[in-house]
């Protein structure tokens, strides 16, 4: 799904620049639930960002389904996030002005779904995630959990074949975390491909494959047993 | 171009941030809203001025000789030019149908007037009846000339109120009574007063006819003079005098054999002069007024920019999202400029209505010395506002531009 080779990204800050990926290799299969781990400062993010097309890479290359990512404008890059990812992001970055569903069903109207279509969509990936009554409201009017479990409903959405999540447990306390991390689980056992970005342990532990990053380089990449999130909520 | 689900994201948009919304129409509103009412204001200083002018403005017209200063077809320079009876009636019959009032004119200066003992010396004038129209003189007693006086050659006259104070001392009325210019006996038909004041009023008027015979006057004028019907705008009757000065103007230098060039052989003055200089006058005005009402736009052009900027600017982050959920940069340019044009547009348009029937409702009612009936050029106005609106689209689209082509990482680290 996923196949990245020799991935180098650098930030110009001011006269110095910022080696921050130092050649990444990397894949992920279909179906995977996959942590990247790592403290801050270690390229996570930007890995993620890169791989979500929000971020250029500098050297190497990037396949995506199959797809060779490069030399996109933000045309086609828009095209291809629209058609192949869906984001969680920490600080949930739903539209403050637009209820619920509304969030929900945004991605919808850039695929140019029409208006009802969006509607019902919408509504049923809010059921999934357990937030239908919760529809007509602004996320001002919501908990953190919720909002972020709009924010899940919403990358969904699109049906995206890979869910990028940065930090989607950031914000939220350790029993909401556990909630959305259920969630995911549950969107993973229905067959999707998920990366996360992470420094909780805990929640690296509820992946099925924890990718360690220090210093720009991956230094571990290890297949663990799933710890289910179901246990603690 | 129309997108019914973009016209409903917008209406979301705007549904869900009044305030900005509102912000955004009442700056532009209230800029319209200023610019209309001074516009129609400075209209309306100039309607009310014109008016006070074209009250007093005698669109008065006259012609007199002098000796050429050009030699013409072998004539030499320095000869004396004589205005006749026969040009007069020409001018009126070539041009009669432009003329209100005509006269010809014909004076004598000078003239020993006497009253039993008394005794003074005035200008005798001899003129037509319609010459009383001319110069705005009015009766106070008795009559003024009239054409049976003149077909008669009688020997009558008109004289001042200041006339009858000085010479005809203590006479209760002095209709019938008799004067006598150079010997002559004139009967007293009338006593005129001049709103020009004591100046005007040292002149006796008789009729034209007379004039020449008693004076020994021949078929000779020394002026013409004429007032034009007044057409409906003043800008219409100037433009006519000017051109009816001209045309007589080369009558009389082809009559007279006279070089079309010579500056001085044929005169003429009109008001025109005092209508220039109150042209000057409104001309100021309206470019005053102009300036200010320019001035509104710019900082009508500014403040909009402004807000356009700022919107764009809170909605970095947001663009940001979209563009994450798969909006293109066009998607994102449209979004914003197809809200920022609809709004200033309704705006605009709300605030050129609301100052528009304003000015209808209030506009002739209003009882202000030299403001008269304020009103305003409707394609002016209305261009105003497409121009407030492409200020507004051309200020919201760079930086919605930018906002949309650059990374969305980076709009979306824009707190």
């Amino acid at each position: 799904m996923i196949e990245i080779k020799d991935l180098h990204k650098s930030y110009k800050m001011g006269s110095n620049s910022l080696h921050v990926l130092k050649g990444i290799n990397f894949s992920v299969e279909e179906g995977e639930l996959v942590a990247i781990m790592g403290s801050s400062g270690s390229g996570k993010s930007t890995l993620l960002n890169i791989l979500g097309m929000l971020d250029v890479l500098d050297e190497g290359s990037y396949t995506l389904d199959g797809v060779p990512i490069k030399d996109l404008n933000e045309t086609k890059a828009a095209q291809y996030r629209n058609k192949f990812l869906g984001f969680v992001f920490q600080s949930f970055n739903l539209i403050n002005y637009k209820s619920a569903m509304e969030n929900v069903a945004l991605p919808l109207y850039y695929q140019k779904v029409g208006r009802k279509e969006r509607q019902e969509k919408a509504l049923k990936y809010l059921e999934q995630v357990g937030l239908r009554e919760w529809a007509d409201h602004l996320p001002s009017e919501l908990s953190g959990g919720q909002k972020q479990r709009v924010a899940i409903a919403r990358a969904m959405a699109a049906e995206p074949k890979v869910l990028l999540a940065d930090e989607p447990t950031g914000a939220l306390d350790s029993t909401t975390s556990y909630e959305v991390m259920d969630l995911i689980q549950k969107i993973n056992d229905a067959g999707n491909t998920i990366l996360i970005v992470t420094h909780e342990p805990d929640i690296a532990d509820m992946c099925k494959r924890i990718v360690h990053l220090k210093d720009g380089v991956i230094v571990e990449d290890k297949k663990i047993t799933q710890v289910r999130a179901s246990q603690y909520v | 171009m129309f997108d019914i689900e973009r016209w409903q994201e917008i209406f979301d948009a705007i549904r869900k941030n009044k305030l900005r919304t509102i912000l955004t129409g009442v700056s532009v509103a209230s800029g319209i809203f200023i610019l209309v009412v001074l516009l129609a204001f400075g209209q309306g200083m100039q309607n009310g001025i014109a008016k006070e002018f074209e009250a007093d403005a005698s669109n008065r017209i006259g012609v007199w000789t002098q000796v050429t200063t050009q030699e013409y077809m072998g004539l030499n320079p320095g000869r004396p030019i004589q205005l006749r009876n026969n040009n007069y009636q020409a001018i009126n019959s070539k041009f009669g149908e432009d003329l209100e009032n005509r006269s010809p004119f014909f004076r004598v200066r000078n003239v020993t007037v006497d009253y039993n003992t008394e005794s003074g010396s005035y200008s005798v004038q001899g003129v037509s009846p319609l010459f009383q129209n001319i110069e705005n003189q009015f009766i106070s007693e008795g009559r003024y000339l009239n054409y049976g006086d003149e077909e008669n050659v009688a020997k009558v006259v008109v004289i001042s109120n200041k006339i009858k104070r000085e010479l005809l001392k203590g006479e209760e009325n002095p209709i019938g009574a008799f004067l006598k210019l150079s010997g002559i006996n004139f009967q007293i038909i009338g006593v005129y007063g001049d709103k020009g004041g004591d100046r005007e009023e040292d002149r006796l008027f008789i009729p034209i006819s007379t004039a020449q015979r008693v004076f020994n006057g021949s078929d000779n004028l020394n002026m013409l003079f004429y007032t034009l019907k007044p057409s409906a705008s003043l800008d219409e009757t100037v433009a006519k005098s000017v051109k009816l000065t001209e045309d007589i103007k080369t009558y009389l230098k082809e009559a007279h054999m006279v070089a079309p060039t010579d500056p001085s052989a044929v005169n003429t003055f009109n008001t025109l002069e005092a209508v220039k200089r109150f042209q000057n006058l409104t001309g100021g005005i309206k470019f005053f007024f102009w300036f200010v009402g320019i001035c509104t736009i710019v900082a009508g052009v500014v403040g909009v920019s402004n807000i356009m900027m700022i919107i764009v600017k809170e909605r970095t982050r947001e663009i940001g999202v979209r563009k994450a959920l798969g909006a293109r940069p066009r998607a994102i340019v449209g979004m914003i400029l197809h809200e920022a044009i609809f709004v200033t547009s309704v705006a605009g348009l709300a605030g050129l209505i609301f100052s528009m029937g304003l000015l209808e409702f209030v506009g002739p009612n209003l009882q202000i010395d030299y403001v008269l009936n304020p009103s305003i050029n409707f394609k002016v106005a209305l261009s105003t506002v497409c121009l407030l609106i492409i200020a507004g689209a051309l200020a919201g689209f760079f930086p919605a531009w930018r906002a949309a082509t650059i990374r969305p990482i980076e709009a979306l680290r824009d707190e």
